[in-house]
């Protein structure tokens, strides 16, 4: 066995490709099993439950049929399902993660909960977001990303917000549908309207 | 808690447009990406062990009822990080070609042939070491329509979460001295010589068993923490 000797950098990423959704999101239509879903529901969850869909567009504003997006995110007090939260977990089986493949016409969807706020590296509140990464054919290393909620007054006050040009901060908001508990948004790799994509 | 991970390393990777591989063209960003300090939703990230692996999982050999036709092949290695420590308990996923070259995905039209018994996915978790195994059969260049006569290098993608939603990689490992290599707008995306070498596995004749497999080995280096810590509030 090669011992432990310091690696020249990190693995290079690479594109997803097309033809990962038999391995990744199979979802009954392949011989193999899912390792994940597009929900992080458990039964256990407290918090309000919501669904968040939306498309996924190109530089020509065509859907994408082929990206895989994955979200991670807190619970609805604001925890982390990884140990390096040390604050108490009061949702025992919650995790916090989940995946989607779009379909034929770019559509993803995810049903989850109300993430909680969860302080930045200075202590200050952090508006409940979800961080989303994005995998498709074309996409040489997957982008970062995160979803807001169009109705909770702490957007305003939002340090990662407060980073985003103002004109741009919408690409990032989810917007609730009229008297339901879902939020829409579009992801657009270009365009006006491109999305902002964080450098993390 | 909180510990950065440099985004220095992210030099690494290929740069979004990379306009020879030409599904980069309307599908990366046109506008700049925004640096943002790593909060606790960038530093923490899923934990998945051993519950979401079943027994199998990493040998492809075996899911079906009969043997895949093909080139039986280990592949192992070590998940590390930057400073080469092993990162233990991580899921690693793969999915490839079957040895003709051919996907199982409804959407793969190379008129290769599909083989019944071999579905090209599997999942492990690294060990308290971050050591990793697999079984499975040695994949076959495949051609697609980036440009003429554009062929693929033999490839096994790879998706390993590591300990941080930005640790987080999906790459492809390729085999030792393949002739495809200089012709590959994917693969020579990754403008640096050196971090191009580690995407392609050595030929491992120690850990190759006599009269069964070939063997090769795949170190998967992830974003590593800065040496010191940053206390935060």
């Amino acid at each position: 066995m090669q011992d432990s000797v310091k690696p020249d950098g990190i693995t290079p990423s690479q594109t997803v490709g097309p033809f990962f959704k038999y391995g990744m999101t199979p979802t009954g239509e392949y011989a193999w099993n899912d390792a994940f879903t597009n929900s992080t529901l458990t039964p256990d969850v407290s918090g309000d439950r919501v669904r968040i869909e939306g498309r996924v567009l190109d530089g020509d504003g065509a859907a994408m049929p082929d990206a895989m997006l994955e979200i991670w995110q807190a619970d609805a007090q604001g925890r982390y399902a990884d140990p390096q939260d040390k604050r108490a977990l009061p949702n025992a089986s919650f995790r916090g993660f989940a995946r989607c493949g779009t379909d034929k016409d770019g559509n993803y969807s995810f049903d989850t909960i109300r993430p909680g706020v969860v302080p930045d590296p200075d202590g200050k509140p952090q508006a409940p977001h979800i961080v989303l990464a994005v995998f498709a054919r074309g996409m040489l290393r997957h982008l970062y990303t995160r979803i807001y909620f169009s109705d909770e007054a702490g957007n305003a006050a939002d340090p990662v917000l407060a980073l985003v040009p103002a004109d741009r901060r919408a690409t990032l908001i989810a917007a609730r549908e009229a008297g339901k508990a879902v939020y829409r948004l579009d992801l657009r790799l270009q365009g006006d309207d491109e999305t902002v994509f964080f450098d993390v | 808690m909180t510990f950065i991970y440099p985004t220095d390393s992210n030099k690494a990777h290929p740069l979004p447009l990379s306009p020879e591989y030409k599904s980069s063209i309307k599908r990366a960003p046109n506008k700049p990406l925004i640096p943002m300090r790593h909060t606790l939703s960038e530093l923490t990230g899923p934990v998945y062990g051993h519950e979401t692996v079943r027994e199998g999982d990493a040998d492809l050999t075996t899911q079906h009822t009969g043997e895949p036709l093909g080139e039986r092949i280990i592949v192992h290695g070590h998940v590390r990080d930057e400073d080469g420590r092993g990162v233990p308990n991580s899921l690693v996923e793969i999915w490839q070609a079957n040895s003709c070259g051919r996907y199982v995905h409804v959407r793969d039209q190379h008129p290769a042939p599909l083989d019944p018994n071999f579905t090209g996915a599997g999942r492990t978790v690294s060990d308290a070491a971050g050591y990793y195994r697999f079984v499975t059969i040695k994949p076959g260049a495949y051609p697609w329509g980036n440009h003429h006569n554009a062929w693929r290098p033999a490839h096994i993608h790879l998706s390993v979460f590591g300990h941080s939603f930005v640790t987080r990689l999906v790459t492809q490992m390729y085999f030792p001295a393949d002739p495809l290599f200089p012709f590959d707008p994917i693969f020579n995306s990754v403008p640096d010589e050196t971090a191009r070498a580690r995407m392609v596995s050595s030929f491992d004749l120690e850990n190759t068993q006599p009269e069964w497999a070939l063997c090769y080995r795949f170190d998967i280096v992830l974003r590593g923490k800065n040496a010191t810590p940053m206390e935060t509030k």
